[in-house]
């Protein structure tokens, strides 16, 4: 079992006690990616968002066809052309903004309001998924499998939903908990592999993220997931028995799987900060041999990993299911597992940033549409934004070097130096 | 990060100023693009589509290609938002029922349930939704006062197109496969199928086809309307078992098929568009089957801005016009006049009545 954990960085010998392991200082002796990507400060992944947004205003400005037309004649008269890049890039943003938040200019106060309640329903399966990835990024678990676990749990939930006739809330319960134990058994998988053969996780679980998404075209092809006298591959409805209750009546799709997120987001932090499991977790995730040596059992921490992060992302399925799209269809995951990898690594894996991260995702996402509706820009433009912003969160020093911030250190001494220089933090602030 | 912002700022308005300086532009190109000839109508279609975008070169591009024409030719406003996902199209629709728009046409089955959630919280707002009809709780087939939906029955085109694939095959082999197993692809694999058939049954033949299996239902899709290379696979696979006419029922991804029949000496029906006029494969494209989606939703708009919209179906068949067999361009000379009266009887015969495809596909 010794060669099963990759190793997590090269341990210099003479770094500090891992007794505090991935603090708030962001301080540990891994020189992976993941671990570069964690240990970046808040100001960073503010910052990498912030650059993300410039850059997405550049795109907009450039599928512009007002920009594209001013710009052949910017020499004679270059207002036309700069007027132009406003117009385009302010309402773009205008619209996400009010497609996110609030809309002011809404006839009633319903619609003013919904906005943000769209914000939120689009976060939940973000929020859920991305708490169960943050846990495993803390364990040093590469979790990729977010996807699969969202289309198993939406599976075992859309199954249990439309088949059965059960009393309200038992019903609810019974399809939830399918849903929660549907993810926990495919992420299972990857986690019993790692443990047990030692099968790199980001392998198998790319890998097991194809076969749900084969798995779920496969199953809506057969009578028992299709609408009686239709061979369309789209489940049943969900029955109002098995969904979860809306939390703000019928103008708004915000429903009770919001409310499931935060007390997982609360759940999570308990179990991260608070219990001896959790303690358990980050100690494999920062050293997995002085874990071993400390009498940890390391394949026991990886499979009850995966587990929690496969329950926690079918939960997210069943959000998704039971709630926002009441129906199971091959695309009802949309691309939620692979934008909770970026929404738990903009959170930086702790509860509280992941669901900040998430609400800032589900806005991104519910904004887009109203921004593409109303100033036709090409949703695509929300796309390449989360993407830059994942591409920046993995570059800090990229980040850093744009605004000059000091470079803090993999080392003590490194850090040191530049902690000694807090003029240069100053001028950048 | 102030720092960099009051650059950009000083850099703008130092370009404005030198602008402000400078001469006016002789002429301005200002005016607007379009529908200059056309008297503009307060009135606004707007559309949705499904996960492959408008720039899928299959039925999303067909439906706004109709819609585009509308635009230009009626001087209506045109609107389209594209969707990347299943859950997209909720919002998507909501967010054009707030711009008001007058019309809203979803592409594709997917967009059934939030159409008609839409449809049925929206009285003043018409809907119409390509290849599928609205349905109740129970499954039965619902019409809306404000739902319509525009569906084509291909397998009658399909069946000229499988009678004329036996007719002109060598091999005694041909085939079809489709991309996903959705009503509106098989539908056309049903009426390939029967074509063949009936030519066996016409001339005591025995023409093979394979990937499709109308009994059963069963067959070959490839799993998606976007990877080119799994058609192509597929299409090769047919060509080792001696198929030497492919009808590939998957959009782009006939694309692949159309590259492995030209490597192997086979040839291929298209779907969907006239495809020698839309792919660059025209020298060994037999025929194809058109779905006129466009000029279907062309003509819903026309009626609903002209105030006239209804709610009945609109179902594309030979009679109508909304679906056909396309000209068979270099093969003009290629196919005996024999087989071309008999394919033109049998769809005076589909027209007439006389004779009726059936497929469990059928809207």
């Amino acid at each position: 079992m010794t060669q099963a954990t990759p190793d997590v960085g090269g341990v210099p010998p003479a770094a500090a006690p891992p007794s505090r392991p991935m603090d708030d200082d962001g301080r540990g002796e891994g020189s992976s990616i993941l671990r570069e990507m964690l240990e970046s400060s808040w100001l960073v992944s503010f910052l990498a968002v912030v650059i993300a947004l410039v850059l997405g205003g550049v795109l907009i400005a450039a599928a512009d066809p007002d920009v594209q037309r001013t710009a052949t004649y910017v020499f004679a008269r270059p207002s036309d052309f700069f007027g132009a890049i406003w117009s385009s890039v302010a309402s773009a943003y205008a619209a996400l903004f009010q497609g996110s938040v609030v809309n002011l200019g809404a006839p009633t106060f319903e619609r003013a309001i919904r906005p943000l309640t769209e914000t939120m329903t689009v976060a939940t399966p973000l929020i859920l998924a991305g708490l169960g990835l943050g846990i495993g990024f803390r364990a040093g678990l590469f979790n990729i499998g977010a996807q699969g676990q969202i289309i198993l749990g939406g599976i075992f939930a859309g199954f249990i939903g439309f088949t059965f006739s059960l009393p309200p809330g038992l019903h609810l319960l019974l399809a939830v908990f399918g849903a929660a134990l549907g993810g926990a058994l495919w992420a299972g998988i990857a986690g019993v592999l790692k443990a047990r053969t030692g099968a790199h996780e980001v392998i198998v679980t790319i890998m097991l993220n194809n076969i749900a998404v084969f798995l779920v075209a496969y199953l809506l092809t057969t009578s028992a997931f299709q609408r009686a006298g239709s061979s369309n591959p789209i489940s049943p409805p969900i029955p109002s028995s098995a969904q979860f209750p809306l939390l703000l009546g019928d103008g708004f799709r915000l429903h009770l799987g919001f409310v499931l997120a935060l007390v997982a987001a609360v759940g999570v932090w308990w179990l991260m900060e608070r219990s001896t499991i959790g303690f358990r977790f980050r100690a494999v995730g920062e050293n997995p041999h002085a874990a071993r040596t400390a009498g940890m059992s390391v394949p026991w921490a990886y499979v009850w990993v995966m587990v929690i992060a496969g329950a926690l992302a079918g939960l997210a399925g069943s959000a998704q299911v039971l709630g926002t799209e009441k129906v199971l269809t091959a695309g009802v995951a949309a691309s939620f597992g692979f934008d909770a990898i970026t929404v738990a690594l903009l959170g930086r894996s702790r509860p509280l940033g992941t669901v900040l991260a998430g609400l800032l995702f589900g806005a991104l996402r519910a904004g887009g549409f109203a921004m593409q509706a109303r100033t036709g820009t090409p949703i695509d433009i929300v796309l390449v934004v989360q993407s830059l912003i994942v591409l920046f969160i993995a570059a800090p020093p990229l980040v850093r070097s744009v605004f000059r911030l000091p470079t803090p250190g993999d080392t003590t001494r490194k850090r040191r130096r530049s902690t000694s220089r807090p003029a240069a933090q100053e001028v950048s602030a | 990060m102030k720092r960099a912002t009051q650059v950009t700022a000083l850099a703008a308005a130092t370009m404005l100023a030198l602008a402000a300086c400078g001469e006016a532009p002789g002429e301005d190109p200002t005016t607007g693009t379009g529908g200059e000839d056309v008297e503009s109508v307060d009135y606004t279609a707007c559309m949705v589509s499904d996960q492959g975008g408008f720039d899928d070169q299959s039925f999303n591009q067909a439906g706004f290609e109709g819609l585009e024409l509308a635009e230009a030719e009626l001087g209506i406003s045109a609107f389209e938002v594209e969707s990347t996902a299943d859950t997209d199209y909720g919002p998507n629709i909501d967010n054009l029922v707030q711009q008001n728009c007058d019309l809203i046409i979803g592409v594709g089955f997917l967009l059934e349930d939030p159409i008609q959630a839409a449809a049925e919280a929206n009285p003043d707002v018409d809907f119409a939704l390509i290849d599928s009809a609205f349905s109740d709780e129970e499954f039965n087939l619902v019409e809306l006062a404000n739902g319509k939906p525009l569906l084509f029955n291909t397998a009658e085109a399909a069946f000229l197109a499988g009678y004329l694939a036996a007719g002109v095959s060598e091999s005694g082999t041909v085939a079809t496969f489709g991309g996903l197993q959705i009503p509106s692809v098989a539908i056309f694999m049903d009426g390939f199928v029967d074509g063949v058939a009936k030519y066996n049954e016409d001339n005591d033949a025995e023409i093979e086809v394979l990937g499709w299996d109308k009994e059963a239902q069963t067959g070959s899709f490839t799993g998606d309307f976007e990877n080119q290379s799994n058609g192509q696979n597929l299409a090769q696979g047919f060509i080792d078992q001696g198929a030497d006419i492919i009808m590939p029922v998957a959009g782009p991804v006939g694309l692949g098929a159309a590259a492995a029949a030209q490597s192997g000496d086979a040839r291929i029906i298209w779907v969907d568009s006239d495809g020698y006029l839309t792919t660059d494969f025209g020298d060994i494209i037999l025929t194809s089957v058109m779905k006129q989606m466009g000029p279907a939703v062309f003509d819903t708009v026309e009626e609903a801005s002209a105030g006239n919209f209804s709610a009945e179906p609109y179902v594309g068949t030979l009679e109508n016009e909304g679906i056909g067999l396309a000209p068979f361009h270099d093969f003009e000379d290629e196919i005996p006049q024999e087989l071309k009266d008999q394919i033109a009887d049998y769809q005076a015969q589909i027209i007439s009545g006389d004779l009726v495809v059936e497929s469990p596909n059928s809207p």
